[in-house]
């Protein structure tokens, strides 16, 4: 409904224009909407058929379809030159299924993304190893491979709703920081048998090759020696530059800042490394003054993308649909509320529910009109259960994951916090 | 044996078993190569380089390289206020700097040398690296104005928020069953 047509009191007219309306207020604020519709009032409206464009080389989106990632930086600065952006936030509110494409997938970079001659890199794998090696990409290329669908998500995630929850946001500025692509590659327990990494070996060093030589500590448990990747490819093509082309570390469930992009070292000890992005950055200062640190698994989570903050809904059937994932396994429930957490009801998952993968649930709602919340919660398969907020600010000082949206009479959906 | 061979045989699980040579991919790594990367710093100070910078050194360093991000004394510039803080970190609006936050003085010379300055990183020398290090502590009251650092003395700086941090329970100790 625009806002004339709500207070213009006309009904009939409200009626007619809200579904377009909804999408022009989507795109007032995100600077894009899913798809324009056409207005055919008969089939006698719809254009004729008739010879379409050339094909091409690469198939383009539709001249219909708007959907774009959003450059942001620090919590709170949503509108920055590119040039000064430190994320990239996926458009969650105008994506369907569960896998996310390459070119959308969210990014956070600390240096820009450089530009890798794949000819040109290398990978340095020494310490405790038998053999301290050089690997070219067509050495990596050659390996076997696996592939793996997998969610990958910024430490960072929701921290639009960390503090407060700003009214004029949208699910894609609040939780944009995750993605999921299918990630192919070299299983890490392969290298860690080539090089002969020492069993006493506890704790491995990986290294990018961007401006800033993001280097993490990675914990050399059975969960990431068996599942680890050193992946080359996305979504069945090459990584794209923004996601480290042409190597990076891939560690299912595990916060995103692990999977360090255009790896090139590898280094194994016995104790963590210490470096800046384990210390000073991706810790959790408590209201004690302590931190948290190495809090190095992504836990249970869900969000509502549609209707999320922003959109606006009709008077009667809507159908809920969202997001759920978690770093420990699969998701195997997720409950809806449409009554501000009064009561609950479960939503269908939708197949393929993978485990630490983005999975699609939905569920049906008649909405009466009266202004309310809805709200969704999540469980993985180790009976994980997301929290509300008042008990993740209880356990956690700082974060917010609960995304809870808010209804008006006149069917506006705003974010507020559960 | 080959790995391609394998692959002909299907045997896909045996080669993850087996293992395979170090000759099939790659070639081995120099030292002299090794060391020309190996550019992390541990708390207890192995990695360090040789060399050394004192206070006064380093703030010529950084009013050239750092001052024009990071602000005059490390603070009020567009990019990380490196100073001030300490005292904050239980109250409501925590300044989180090298010197309220950070828990090793290393970890400062790790950054500095892999990461910074921002437009040019790995540009500093070490004796310059260790310079602006001592001139970051100084300002935050850690180390005095007449300090001189090296490799032997960095890693005995006592951060004042050394003993801060939590780690989670699953990964204080590694356990895996590679081991014996």
């Amino acid at each position: 409904m625009s806002l004339e047509a709500e207070t213009g009191g006309e009904p009939a007219m409200t009626h007619v224009l809200s579904r377009r309306n909804i999408l022009s207020a989507a795109m007032g604020v995100a600077g894009a909407a899913v798809v324009e519709r056409a207005s055919a009032d008969s089939l006698a409206d719809v254009p004729e058929r008739g010879p379409g464009n050339p094909l091409t080389a690469t198939s383009e989106r539709s001249e219909f379809v708007h959907i774009a990632r959003l450059p942001e930086s620090t919590p709170g600065i949503r509108h920055v030159d590119p040039s000064r952006a430190i994320n990239s936030k996926a458009p969650l509110d105008k994506l369907v299924g569960t896998i996310t494409p390459a070119d959308l997938h969210y990014e956070r970079s600390h240096a820009g993304v450089p530009e890798i001659d794949p000819a040109k890199h290398r990978l340095l794998v020494h310490g405790m190893v038998q053999k301290n090696l050089v690997l070219t990409m067509d050495d990596i290329l050659a390996m076997p491979s696996i592939s793996r669908i997998a969610f990958l998500e910024c430490t960072g995630n929701g921290w639009e709703n960390w503090k407060s929850a700003p009214s004029d946001v949208t699910v894609q500025n609040t939780h944009g920081l995750i993605s999921t692509n299918e990630w192919t590659g070299v299983p890490l327990s392969f290298l860690v048998d080539l090089v002969g990494v020492d069993p006493a070996s506890t704790w491995m060093l990986a290294e990018g090759g961007d401006g800033s030589a993001v280097a993490r500590s990675i914990p050399l448990t059975d969960e990431i020696l068996s599942e680890g990747i050193l992946a080359h490819g996305q979504n069945g093509e090459p990584l794209r530059p923004a996601h480290g082309f042409p190597l990076r570390l891939f560690l299912p469930g595990f916060e995103g800042n692990l999977n360090i992009k255009w790896l090139r070292r590898l280094k194994f000890g016995t104790r963590p490394f210490m470096t800046r992005w384990e210390t000073a950055r991706y810790t959790q200062l408590q209201a004690d003054g302590s931190a948290r640190q190495f809090q190095l698994h992504q836990d249970v989570n869900s969000v509502i993308t549609s209707p999320s903050g922003m959109m606006e809904i009709r008077l009667g059937y809507t159908r809920i649909t969202g997001l759920a994932w978690s770093g420990h396994g699969r998701i195997v429930r997720v409950e809806i509320s449409t009554d501000g957490a009064k009561t609950w009801r479960d939503a269908v998952i939708s197949a393929p529910a993978l485990p630490k993968a983005q999975t699609r649930f939905q569920a049906d709602w008649v909405w009466d009109g009266a202004p309310t919340k809805i709200v969704s919660r999540s469980t993985d398969e180790k009976g994980n259960v997301q929290p509300d907020r008042a008990s993740f600010i209880a356990a956690r000082n700082t974060n917010a994951l609960f995304h809870k949206k808010k209804i008006d009479a006149a069917g506006k959906v705003r974010n507020v916090l559960a | 044996m080959s790995w391609p061979k394998a692959l002909s045989l299907g045997a896909l699980a045996l080669v993850f078993a087996t293992g395979a040579s170090a000759y099939d991919f790659g070639r081995p790594a120099t030292q002299a190569e090794i060391k020309l990367w190996d550019i992390d710093v541990s708390p207890d100070g192995t990695g360090l380089p040789e060399g050394r910078g004192d206070v006064a050194r380093g703030r010529d360093v950084y009013n050239d390289n750092c001052a024009a991000c990071h602000g005059d004394k490390g603070q009020g510039g567009f990019a990380d206020r490196l100073q001030g803080g300490q005292g904050s970190l239980a109250s409501d609006h925590p300044v989180k700097t090298v010197g309220s936050f950070w828990p090793y003085a290393t970890t400062l010379f790790d950054y500095v040398r892999r990461a910074m300055p921002y437009p040019e990183p790995q540009s500093l020398s070490d004796d310059d690296t260790y310079a602006v290090v001592a001139y970051i502590l100084n300002m935050n009251g850690i180390i005095p104005a007449n300090a001189t650092i090296d490799r032997s003395t960095l890693p005995s700086v006592k951060m004042p928020n050394r003993d801060g941090f939590v780690p989670d329970e699953e990964f204080r100790v590694i356990h895996n069953s590679r081991q014996k």
